[in-house]
């Protein structure tokens, strides 16, 4: 079976990781990808650098445990999540959540709820270098919403 | 019994440290946590109750009232701002 969950320093190629996924299975008429990025602003501050920790272990085992249930819910062929940590830089590439299906419908919906499942679930912590010094991110009520939404209560933030 | 501790984020930086062995006879998490927070200083202020803390057992999130078993880990850690 392909590799469904990475956990990685180096960053990620878009293209290589749909390619992958679309020749995975002949079934496959949807691919759908969300990439997620360094922003330099942040709560009105300026933010230079971000430096991302994780749990290694439990890390790849929720995001297995949130592609099983990806697959329980919807009709989907393929699903791959990948996730940088260590440091980073505005503009940079953090996480890709790539779902493969025959209509594009599931692959849409599956892309969505394993983003918000992995904002309030997965074990990554955020640190941002700004101004006035780091500064550890806080968790937002509306990621626990967002997650809300498919039934799930998140009880993180 | 003995159990493995594993601190992350801000709560390692309050604590100093990101792993420890210990032993106890803590039944539960919520025990656990209490045992800690006994402990004073940095450990009664980083885990305080009515401070957001969550509490993962053998590398899955867990509820404070889940029971301790020898050779368990436990992880202690804020709310989690992955993605």
């Amino acid at each position: 079976m392909a590799e469904r969950v990475s956990i990685q320093t180096q960053d990620f190629d878009l293209s290589a990781e749909v390619a992958a996924l679309r020749q995975h299975h002949r079934g496959v008429g949807a691919v759908c990808s969300f990439i997620g990025t360094v922003r330099d602003r942040n709560e009105g501050q300026s933010v230079s650098t971000m430096e991302l920790e994780h749990y290694p272990g439990m890390t790849e085992k929720a995001i297995e445990a949130m592609i099983d249930e990806a697959f329980r819910r919807f009709d989907i062929l393929g699903a791959r999540v990948i996730h940088r940590v260590g440091l980073l830089r505005p503009t940079d590439q953090i996480v890709l959540v790539a779902v493969s299906s025959a209509h594009r419908g599931e692959s849409f919906q599956a892309c969505e709820f394993l983003m918000d499942y992995l904002k309030t679930q997965a074990p990554f912590w955020k640190k941002e270098q700004t101004p006035d010094g780091a500064r550890w991110v806080d968790a937002r009520v509306s990621d626990d919403k967002a997650l809300a939404r498919w039934g799930i209560d998140a009880r993180n933030a | 019994m003995k159990i493995q501790l594993r601190y992350f984020a801000s709560i390692r930086e309050a604590l100093g440290h990101g792993a420890e062995t210990i032993e106890t006879q803590a039944s539960s998490l919520a025990c656990l946590r209490d045992e800690l927070i006994a402990r004073g200083g940095a450990y009664a202020e980083a885990l305080a109750r009515g401070r957001a803390v969550r509490v993962a057992l053998n590398q899955a999130m867990a509820d404070e009232t889940a029971a301790l078993a020898d050779g368990a880990e436990v992880g202690f850690f804020p709310p989690v701002t992955g993605g």
